[in-house]
């Protein structure tokens, strides 16, 4: 049976495109002889398939993003500026969120195998990249609270840690995470830059409260940018995809707030008798005994970690050891990503000393 | 997002950059074929957009298909200077040709900016059909659409396609001159 004008009109696009059966595109081709209205927009539809393009790779390079803005405000300085401690987190963020607008939907749950360092023993964890992501919209949620924005958990969530909250918003899911958490995830991050921004510089020393512990707000953006480069680079190797570490001075800032951290965490240890006894206690805010960490590399620099008590200030003139790291194997470290024993350091001097602080290095890390 | 923008809130320019940086530089890199060159329109549209956050005027469409033209124009440009540039460095080609390809360019980077704005459904059947090489009928059953609905959406999504041959971007055509 001959078919109608009406079916052959609508079979143009598919014509077009060489998607029609044998016998479809004969009598097409048969009706263009005959049909003047058809005839052209068959030509112009032929056409229009030769402007059909594949998306090329659209990785855009990551570092493209810092030179345009900052060309920008070259030519026109923000009146509400973003706070330098809150570029790491907003650059971190950016690159994990490029990174997913590339992956395909199948992607999002490939399998991550999370590791981190607990009890001083590797400890690791299946997820999926659809789950990490929801693990750090959960967790950043820690800072949107501190900051009176809605908790990605739903209202009135009690107080809890970050590794609870996850479990908890995991739990919370009536089907695995998929691809759908990456615009809440995004705009969270988002909002959480725009409102520290405009909150001034007074927000720096909020406190954001992670159950067991608290960090002014300034160190927990830190935090969350050392997290979500962590667990983009999961992700990154999940999926087969290159990902670099963050730029110099952040990497900087990041191994800073480590070295910072390490004098309470070990002293921390030392409490439950994981760590040796202190040697020599000093009045608060005097130099006291410390190790040189000497970190090589991007973001690299040195620092003096006291041994013996918070309190203590590290001083050069003090130090009984020393360890000489590259930056992005010292964040491995932190993340729980490798063992103290596998981290390639290089060691001088007491060794007690060394092997409390890279365990204490490694301790920092959780789920 | 445009008064956050006004405000000169740095913040607000991230975002932007977030939501339009890659269909910036594709379209860029679609009219140029260079990287380098791309990146430099994605700053200079940037740049713009930063400087100027009225010259968006919502009732002329969306902010996306407004960057696209903005970016589409500027490319354009560029592409026009660094012909020219070679034209009369060279004194290969002709002035003909040099229009030829000014606009060639122009209607794939239009062609590509109507591909990612047209609705899903359209653009999901043209690419099972085009870069999957599915029939028609394959088509169908992996959208679990009929074959006449199929159909429909194929000739709907090229003949949104072709107008990237004829018309500019949506919006009110012309009259902005040289805006970067």
């Amino acid at each position: 049976m001959p078919l109608s004008h009406t079916v052959l009109k609508s079979l143009l696009g598919a014509w077009a495109l060489s998607a029609c059966s044998a016998a479809e595109t004969e009598a097409v081709e048969d009706h263009l002889t005959g049909c003047a209205p058809c005839a052209e927009e068959a030509l112009r539809l032929r056409n229009a398939v030769s402007l059909l393009h594949e998306d090329r790779d659209l990785d855009l390079d990551p570092m493209l993003r810092f030179r345009v803005l900052d060309n920008c405000l070259k030519r026109r300085p923000a009146r509400i500026p973003v706070p330098a401690w809150a570029a790491p987190y907003d650059a971190e963020t950016a690159r994990l969120d490029a990174l997913l607008r590339d992956i395909g939907e199948s992607e999002w749950h490939a399998p991550v195998r999370l590791k981190w360092y607990e009890d001083d023993a590797l400890v690791r964890r299946k997820s999926t990249v659809a789950g990490v992501i929801g693990h750090l919209l959960a967790v950043d949620g820690l800072v949107s609270g501190a900051l009176g924005l809605a908790d990605p958990l739903g209202p009135d969530v009690p107080e809890l840690t970050p590794t609870e909250r996850t479990e908890s918003f995991w739990k919370a899911l009536d089907r695995p995470p998929n691809r759908t958490l990456r615009a809440p995830w995004r705009d969270q991050s988002h909002a959480l830059v725009q409102t520290v921004s405009v909150a001034g510089p007074g927000a720096a020393d909020l406190t954001v409260t992670y159950g067991e512990f608290a960090l002014p707000l300034q160190d927990a953006l830190l935090e969350r940018a050392f997290e979500c480069w962590v667990h983009a680079e999961d992700i990154a190797n999940a999926v087969a995809y290159p990902y670099d570490p963050p730029s110099g001075p952040h990497l900087r800032g990041m191994i800073d707030l480590a070295a910072r951290l390490l004098p309470g965490a070990l002293a921390h240890r030392r409490r439950s008798g994981r760590a040796a006894p202190p040697r020599r206690l000093v009045a608060a805010g005097s130099p006291g005994r410390s190790l040189h960490l000497e970190v090589e590399g991007v973001g690299g620099g040195h620092w003096y970690i006291a041994l013996d008590s918070p309190a203590a200030l590290g001083s050069p003139d003090h130090t009984v050891a020393q360890v000489a790291m590259d930056g992005v194997e010292f964040c491995r470290l932190v993340a729980g990503h490798i063992s103290p024993q596998e981290a390639a350091a290089g060691q001088d001097g007491d060794r007690e000393a060394i092997h409390d602080v890279l365990t204490t290095a490694a301790s920092l890390s959780r789920l | 997002m445009q008064q956050r923008l006004a405000r000169g809130e740095a913040a607000a320019l991230g975002e932007l950059y977030d939501r339009f940086a890659s269909l910036v530089h594709s379209l860029a890199h679609r009219v140029l074929d260079d990287d380098r060159a791309a990146d430099q329109i994605t700053r200079e549209v940037f740049g713009y957009i930063w400087e100027n956050p009225d010259a968006y005027d919502p009732r002329q469409g969306s902010m996306r298909s407004w960057v696209a033209r903005l970016t589409q124009r500027e490319a354009v440009q560029r592409l026009r200077q660094t012909e020219t540039t070679a034209y009369a460095e060279t004194g290969v080609g002709s002035a003909e040709e040099l229009e030829a390809k000014v606009h060639r360019a122009g209607v794939a980077a239009r062609a590509d900016y109507i591909a990612t704005s047209m609705p899903a459904p359209l653009r999901k059947a043209l690419e099972l059909a085009y870069f999957q090489r599915r029939d028609y009928r394959q088509t169908a059953a992996d959208l679990s659409i009929t074959h006449e609905e199929a159909r429909r959406r194929l000739r709907l999504g090229l003949q949104l396609l072709a107008t990237a041959e004829t018309r500019p971007l949506d919006g009110p055509p012309g009259g902005h001159g040289r805006i970067l």
